[in-house]
Formats: structure tokens, sequence, C-alpha cells
């Protein structure tokens, strides 16, 4: 789960980890109010969107007076801002965070993330702030410096001073930052995090260390026992059928394309997507039925693929373990039926039972086309789309 | 031989009498699986199904029965507890094919592991199998399974029935089917496993399905390369995913482009991998991978 800048800010805060002083806003009027509340000679307007990339998007701009911060507000309210990582239709911007200017002397980068090579909480740091980070980590590698974490015993003060030294601090930025990353560690565990990137990390030309930006991503299955964290969720930030889809407890991710696919299990609804690429068509989504593919799950699954507009067939794979593939043809008979289907569907079932289970599909009078394998299973969803 | 479970395998299941626990138990006492124990804090004392001893504690149940592997059924909140209950009472297998468990839980457990002799496949995977010994632990279907020697270890649960089924089909059966899980921290890798297989006299070719995200497959592939002396076909799933969408499996994400699909295929091609583009194909391209090896099949 995602969340905006300014509630990882407010997480921040809540944990010692030091951040400019901010206003939220949703209106120009109020984004003057807060300049004028701030008292800097320098403010700047902050678009709030989950994507990242919002500086070269336009998103983040400097004003030099309250009726400048006014001014770019109400252009920045409302607008579609694309970044890199919104799409081409881009973001709307409905959030503003007001913040105050600041005397900045260096950026730098710090990230907090797990290391699975490692199995262990990573922090990494650079000099080369405020710019893209994959880019440094693809180019310079020498340039990010990293310290894993044990998880017995918590991040340690002589890791801090390993990284900032590393990072050419000296006097009572080294103090400073030390206790910058102590408090972002507790931020990360304590909060379930997933990602606590700060880009740019600032030091101040009074030495002090201060987080002008935060992005934090949270690990899903913890979200139970994160009630704060899931009061923060931004609905208008998601796809709206991936969040119907969590509803049905089904793992739906939206995609370009125009066939809709129906799986059970992760890893063969991805196979799924790759050979439909594969033959020449293109997925509309990645659907994971999970393991029971029940009628009910099988009927909320037709239904959020064809919310879609663009699908123009479905495909149907389902490897039937323990459960049947008589039981599962059942299923989705009934579940087209229920949103009566009119578009062509592709169904390839293999397991338990295989031969009942196409039988079924045959004599169920609606125009199912049956498949042998994935592979054909895809050619036959592509071929349907031309005819 | 075969891999980690075999005939001489005593079984505890944690998490007996939860729904999931206690169907999956059913499952694999029917396919033969020596289940010695189940634990349930709180129903020490009952039966399951009229014959298995149910304990509060692993300890007691390791006490009492001489087991020496569990599997884990217990709900996410409370597995990684189990699991470090399992490696306290020094069981040296842990199988845990609970999903959803926060990733910070298995930071910890995975620390708790470190020496203790204590080896965790999963979490969320679907377990192992060693069809020629009956012995099941997980929730894979028994049935698809056949007594051979091919060796399959994979992260996704239904792309590991479609290699078995498939190897099934062409007549030659598995040794032993391993799956790893889909989480970014797990207990045993694909060079554990395929380490394993090397050495295993009972298997003479893999079957290797990764999927896009982390690194463990370029991993493998380098271990592969230098180490691995039997044929091994490979499938990556994830060539269409987008950059940044987590694939229903918690470590299924390419994030940062890094853990695409084309980087995998060409480390594990590069390393001798045989790569089936679909997996319709695991089948066949193990066949291609063992007659490139000299091997009659």
């Amino acid at each position: 789960m995602k969340i905006h800048e300014y509630q990882g800010k407010q997480i921040f805060k809540k944990y010692g980890v030091p951040v400019p002083r901010g206003i939220v806003v949703r209106t120009a009027d109020d984004a003057e109010k807060a300049a004028k509340e701030l008292g800097t000679k320098v403010t700047v307007v902050k678009a709030q969107i989950h994507a990242g990339g919002r500086g070269k998007g336009g998103g983040v701009k400097l004003a030099k007076s309250p009726a400048e911060a006014k001014e770019l507000a109400s252009k920045m309210l409302g607008m579609m801002l694309k970044t890199i990582q919104t799409g081409p239709e881009g973001q709307k911007v409905q959030t503003l965070y007001i913040e105050e200017g600041l005397d900045i002397e260096k950026e730098y980068y710090l990230g907090v993330t797990l290391d699975r090579a490692t199995s262990r909480i990573t922090f990494m740091a650079s000099t080369e702030g405020g710019v893209e980070i994959e880019e440094v980590a693809h180019t310079h590698p020498e340039k990010i410096l990293r310290e894993a974490v044990d998880p017995a015993v918590g991040f340690q003060s002589y890791q801090g001073r390993k990284l900032a030294y590393g990072l050419g601090l000296s006097g009572d930025s080294v103090n400073a930052f030390v206790k910058f990353c102590a408090a972002l560690y507790r931020a990360y565990v304590e909060t379930d995090a997933a990602l606590a990137e700060i880009n740019p990390l600032v030091r101040l030309k009074d030495g002090s260390i201060v987080a002008l930006d935060s992005k934090m991503n949270f690990d899903d299955n913890a979200l139970y026992r994160q009630k704060d964290v899931v009061e923060m969720r931004d609905v208008a930030e998601e796809d709206e059928r991936e969040a119907k889809a969590k509803e049905f407890d089904l793992a739906y991710i939206a995609l370009e394309g125009n066939i809709g696919c129906m799986v059970n299990g992760a890893g063969l609804a991805m196979a799924t997507m790759d050979t439909i690429k594969l033959v020449g068509g293109e997925p509309a989504n990645f659907l994971d039925v999970g393991g029971g593919a029940t009628k009910e799950k099988v009927t909320a699954a037709f239904k959020l693929i064809l919310a879609d507009p663009a699908v123009k067939a479905v495909l149907v794979n389902i490897f039937g373990g323990i459960m049947k593939c008589d039981v599962i043809a059942e299923g989705i008979i009934a579940a087209a039926k229920e949103v009566q289907l009119k578009i062509p569907l592709v169904v390839r079932l293999e397991g338990t039972n295989v031969e009942l289970g196409k039988q079924i599909l045959a004599n169920s009078g609606l125009k199912i086309t049956p498949a042998d394998n994935l592979r054909q299973a895809a050619e036959k969803a592509v071929a349907a789309l031309k005819s | 031989m075969s891999i980690l479970v075999n005939a001489d395998t005593r079984l505890i299941v944690q998490g007996i009498t939860g729904s999931a626990g206690s169907f999956h138990a059913k499952q694999c006492l029917d396919y033969g699986t020596n289940i010695v124990a189940g634990v349930t804090p709180g129903k020490g004392g009952q039966k399951f199904e009229g014959k298995v001893p149910i304990f509060d504690t692993v300890e007691q149940a390791v006490k009492a029965t001489g087991a020496n592997a569990s599997v884990v059924f217990v709900p996410p909140p409370f597995a990684a507890d189990s699991i470090m209950e399992a490696a306290d009472a020094k069981l040296p297998l842990v199988i845990t094919i609970t999903e959803g468990i926060p990733v910070n839980d298995m930071v910890k457990a995975k620390r708790f592991l470190q020496g203790t002799g204590t080896r965790l496949i999963g979490p969320n995977c679907p377990g192992v199998i060693t069809p020629g010994a009956k012995c099941k632990i997980g929730i894979m279907p028994g049935h698809i399974h056949k007594p051979g020697r091919i060796g399959v270890v994979s992260r996704s649960g239904t792309l590991t029935y479609e290699a078995v089924f498939q190897v099934t089909g062409l007549g030659l059966g598995q040794s032993t089917a391993v799956g790893i899980g889909g989480d970014p921290v797990n207990g045993t890798n694909f060079i554990d496993v395929l380490k394993l297989f090397n050495e295993d006299a009972e298997t003479d070719a893999v079957i290797m399905i990764g999927e896009i995200g982390g690194s463990a497959e370029e991993e493998a592939a380098a271990w592969v390369k230098a180490n691995f002396k039997k044929p091994i076909a490979g499938f990556i799933a994830g060539a269409s995913a987008p950059p940044g969408k987590r694939m229903g499996h918690a470590g299924a994400i390419i994030s940062g482009g890094k853990g695409t699909a084309a980087e995998k295929v060409k480390a594990m091609s590069e390393a001798g991998y045989v790569m089936a583009s679909s997996p319709s194909e695991l089948g066949t391209t193990l066949v291609e991978a063992m007659k490139r090896k000299g091997m009659k099949v």
C-alpha cells in the first residue's frame, strides 16, 4: 500500500525523523494562507499524488510570495500530472502540500528496504541525492553505501557513523545523521513498511539533517495490525477495479490489452499473460482466483474482467488440483450464465476429471472454445478476436 | 533416496484443527504420509481423524512421537511464531504453507533459525513431495505425481503442478518436487535445493521454475554454471508483467528495473539451462535438455 508524501512526513515526525514544516491544502486560497503562516521567504508548493517523478512533471514549484503560492496552487489543483510513473493520462492533483523553504547546502539519497539476498532490512545511502537513484545504481554502484540491520538488535549507531562518514559528513551533522537513521529504522519497523525512501535528504547550512521528501510503501500482509496506516489509504489514487478485487479476495492487476484472463495461482496467471503475448495477443489483466476457484469467486472474477470495456475475449486457465475439473466446469458455466457472457470464452482445464469437465463445458449450450494446453488456449483466444 | 522427505519422515502438522490444516492433513494421510502428531494450543489430548494425537506444544509432540519434520498451516499472524517453535523443538525440517505472513515477521524468524540446524521450506509454498516414498507434505494434488527420477523446484504452486503433470504424462515421474514459495523472505532458495538434487543418486534431471522479482534465479544460474552436472530445464513467469506492480505473490514485483524475466532467462540460458518459452513446453524442454546431455529418454 502506498501513501502520500505529506502522510509519510506525518509518520516521520511521530518517530522523530526531522521534516520541514508544512501544511496540507485543497484550495488555492488555503495555499496562500499556508504560505503566510509558514512565513519563510520562499515556500514550496508540492502536488500530492502517489507516483514518483513529480518534480520533473511540474508538480513541485517554488513560490516567492504567498500570492505566488496561490497562483501556482490554482494551476496545479485539478491538473492531470504526468510523470514517468503515472502512465500517459496522468494523475489528477487534488491535494497540495505547502512547505517552508530551507537553506540547503547539499542533497543526499537515503532509502530503507528489504534486501532479499540477505533477508535483512537494509539502508542505502548516496551522495547523489535528488536524481534517479536507479540510474546511479546502474552506472555507479560504488556510490551507493549499504548497511544491513540485524533484526535481533536493530539499527546500531556504528552503522549510522559508517554511512555518515561514507557520505562525507562531519561535525554535528554526523550525530544528527545517526539519530536520523535510528528514528527512521523505528518508523520503518513499527509501521511494517516495505520501503522508506528520502530523495533528497538534505544537510542545511546549520549542519542539521532534514527529510525534504518522503516515499513510504507498506507490506500489505501486515495491514491487519496497522490501523493508523490503513486510515491513510487514498482510494482516489488506486485503480477502481483493483480495489474492488480486494473485496473478493482476488489478486487483480489491470493491463492495457483486450484478452481478459482468469487463472488459479499467481505464477500460472503470469505465465498465461506471457503466453498470450508470445502468440501475438495482449492480456487485459492479471487475475489469480486462488486455489478454490469456486462458483462465487469465478462469478466475481468474470464481473471484474468484463467491467473493462477493452476486453473482447476471455481466457480461463485452471489447473484443477485438489478441486476437480468437473466442479470447476460447473462453476464456470453458472458464472458465465449469471453475467450473461457475450464475448468469446476459451477455457483450458487440466487435472482431475478433466474429460468429464470438458464434456460438461461442451454440453452447456454456451459458446465455449475448449483448449488442451496453455499455448493452444492463447492461440484460440487471439484467433477469436479476429473472427 | 530423493531429497528432503522420504519414507523415514515422521511429520507433525502445526495447526491441524484449523480449516486448511485439517483438510490438507487428511489429504496427506490418504496419500500415505506418516503423520505422527498434530499441534494446536488448547487441544492437547484430542485425536485427529480418530488416530493422530494432538498436543499443545511442538516440544511435547516431538518428545512423545520422535517426529523429525513439521508442516505449518497456522494463520499468518501466528505463523512466524510457529516456525520458531518448531526450530526450538529442534526439528530439522519445517515446511510452511501459510500465505500472507508479514515480511518483518519472516525477517525475525529467519534470523532466529540461524545456527539452529532447522531448515525452513517456504512460506507461501505448496510443500514437498516424494512420490516414491508416498510422502506428501503440503497442498499439492497427490495423484498427478508418479515415482520417477526428475527433480522439480519452483517458486510457484500451480506452475509446479503443470511441470509435474507433464513429467508424469511423459512417463518419467518425479524423485522429489519442492515448492520454495513466492515470498521475498524464504527459508530455502533454489541453490539449496539444486545442491541436494545434484548429489541425489536418484535424480537424473531437474526442472526449475522461477518468476520475476529479486535475483534468486540469477544467483542459481551462476551456481549451476559452476557446479551443476545434470540436465536442467527452466521457465520464468512474468515476461509480460509491468514494472512496479505486484503480481499476486509478495515477491513477484519488478522494482527499480531489476528482477525482469529477460535478465533471468538470459542468465539461465548462459548457464546451460534449456529454457521453455511457455509452461506448455516444460515437459518437452526437459526431454530436450536430457537429450543434449546424451541421455536416452
